[in-house]
């Protein structure tokens, strides 16, 4: 099994694919998220890929303070995702409310709602800082090869 | 034939923000629709009153990030006609810069997002390359690639250096000659032909009557721009054409969009030819006095208005945004009629919708009795109070203490 488990780790860690939630976000986060894409700074060349679905996701992007209507979404696109599932908070807003905090309407962060691997901050996140965090995610998965990857929904809150 | 509902989103590939639809299908064509929003409602207007003036300018930034120089200018502008403050004319002719380069930056999105919508991968990989020039000439005039943070109440932050001249003519001139061959491909190539014109059609009546605002109303003919009809910050001194379109579909909407980058450019060049020497800011008044303004801007979707009401405190009494989307929303109904599943995306996508700039108003809805119940101040007041007994924190006593010593 050792063997087998060293061929699929690498397979994940070369291979991410991301889904993209906006999750009551202003755009910004948004738009460079797709910046971070597209062919200035190329995120694909770490093998990253934009998916449609939950289903063929590893990693779920959001940008956004959490609005309540969009709570209930979040939580039922992360289910459908399989193990092992890891989740990229983009933005200030979904590290922690950012300027939307005490606001109504809003639950001040996506760790309100999901674990979270990653926190990007950045008010928005330049493309930069968006592929300086998810190598890093990426990363801190190559340091555990060998033993189990384990998705945080293990310990879900 | 027998009728089948689709439901789109919130959660969907074609759309890049939270927003539900339901489409009623016959075979391929579509016999109803309708949108739910709110999925993206933070409650801005509300936050707008719990602070201070200075923080709502970085608060209606952001709004949309995508048109947030629109919003903290229509903002500002509307607290500085109640204060009547008399702002520096260079601090005008910056602001208009960075508006149009927001404008640019806007319209090139759009035309990438339009490509994907089609299945032309290629037209968005292409106009988002490009796109990152006029993103580093905005970050570097202003500090941050998206929300510019250049405004303040009395003026704008940061000057404009002679170096920083150059650099912004040299890439005007680089997005002018890409532009230009983005108009040659969208007016010859038969994948986008085909594919846009006489796809969601609003004719000329149909956008007078919805109140169709900016591109979506300019290509059905409706004359109107707040630039050239309530000339704000430096406009009114600019030459600029406005342009209209009578296609009346999708590639009308397309051309217009382009061809408005072109006036664009033409504009920066003047604004930087006649940009006048003198400060950027005068200092403005931590309180406002009591009063109430309205403000348009000209944003790259349509036309935004903000409405500031202050009672003379450091805080504004009420604050109301009307976002273009709001404005076109409603004609997307209209130009669905009787149109194909597959040209939905590209429609709803014509518009340029923004939700996260629409969604203002919060209506709850029972799904036990169906009743619909919107939640008028009163009612948003008693909640406020019951959020916070419930945490434990009750503030009547302090308010009785507080009224007592008052009277």
């Amino acid at each position: 099994m050792g063997l087998v488990r060293k061929i699929v780790t690498w397979a994940r860690i070369k291979s991410p694919w991301i889904i993209h939630f906006n999750t009551g976000a202003c755009n910004a986060c948004d738009i460079e998220i797709v910046a971070a894409l597209t062919p200035r700074y190329d995120l694909e060349r770490f093998g990253i890929q934009l998916k449609g679905t939950p289903r063929h996701a590893d990693v779920l992007v959001c940008s956004g303070p959490v609005t309540k209507q969009i709570t209930p979404r979040l939580k039922r696109i992360y289910e459908q995702m399989p193990e092992p599932k890891f989740v990229v908070a983009v933005g200030t807003c979904s590290c922690s409310g950012g300027v939307f905090q005490g606001c109504y309407n809003v639950e001040s962060g996506i760790d309100e709602v999901l674990p979270v691997s990653a926190y990007i901050p950045g008010c928005p996140a330049s493309p930069k800082a968006i592929i300086d965090g998810v190598t890093k995610l990426l990363m801190s998965l190559e340091d555990k090869e060998g033993s189990r990857i384990q998705g945080p929904g293990s310990g879900k809150k | 034939m027998h009728k089948v509902i689709i439901p789109i989103g919130p959660q969907h590939p074609a759309l890049k923000e939270p927003e539900s639809f339901r489409i009623q299908l016959s075979g391929e064509r579509i016999t109803g629709f309708s949108v739910k929003l709110g999925y993206n409602h933070r409650g801005i207007e509300k936050a707008c009153e719990e602070r201070t003036y200075l923080q709502d300018v970085y608060l209606t930034e952001r709004i949309c990030g995508i048109c947030s120089h629109a919003h903290s200018t229509a903002f500002t502008q509307a607290v500085e006609e109640i204060a009547a403050l008399a702002v520096p004319k260079r601090a005008l002719y910056i602001r208009t810069l960075i508006g149009e380069l927001e404008r640019i930056h806007s319209h090139l999105l759009w035309l990438g997002v339009a490509g994907h919508e089609i299945g032309f991968d290629t037209l968005l990989m292409y106009t988002w390359r490009d796109r990152e020039v006029v993103m580093d000439i905005l970050a570097t005039t202003t500090g941050n690639r998206v929300n510019y943070g250049i405004n303040t109440i009395g003026g704008v932050r940061r000057d404009i250096s002679l170096a920083q001249v150059k650099d912004i003519l040299k890439a005007v001139d680089i997005l002018e000659e890409r532009t230009k061959y983005y108009i040659d491909i969208s007016t010859k190539e038969t994948t986008m032909i085909k594919r846009l014109s006489g796809v969601g059609v609003l004719s000329h009546k149909d956008a007078v009557r919805l109140g169709a605002v900016g591109p979506t109303g300019r290509a059905s003919g409706v004359d109107r721009d707040v630039r050239r009809d309530d000339p704000y910050a430096a406009y009114g001194e600019l030459d600029f054409n406005v342009i209209t379109d009578d296609h009346c579909d999708v590639y009308g909407r397309a051309v217009v969009r382009l061809k408005e980058l072109m006036e664009s450019y033409r504009l920066i060049r003047q604004i930087l030819k006649n940009m006048p020497e003198g400060p950027i800011a005068v200092k403005a008044p931590r309180k406002i006095p009591a009063g109430e303004a309205v403000s348009r801007y000209e944003a790259p979707r349509g036309e935004d208005v903000h409405y500031v009401k202050s009672n003379g405190t450091d805080k504004p009494e009420r604050v109301k945004v009307r976002a273009p989307t709001l404005a076109n929303v409603q004609t997307v109904a209209k130009m669905l009629e009787d149109g194909q599943l597959a040209d939905l995306p590209i429609v709803i996508a014509a518009i340029d919708p923004c939700f996260s700039c629409t969604d203002r108003l919060i209506s709850i809805k029972d799904t036990k009795s169906k009743k619909t119940n919107i939640l008028m101040w009163d009612d948003l007041h008693s909640y406020s109070v019951k959020w916070y007994r419930d945490k434990g924190i009750d503030f009547t006593k302090l308010n009785r203490k507080l009224q007592g010593k008052m009277s």
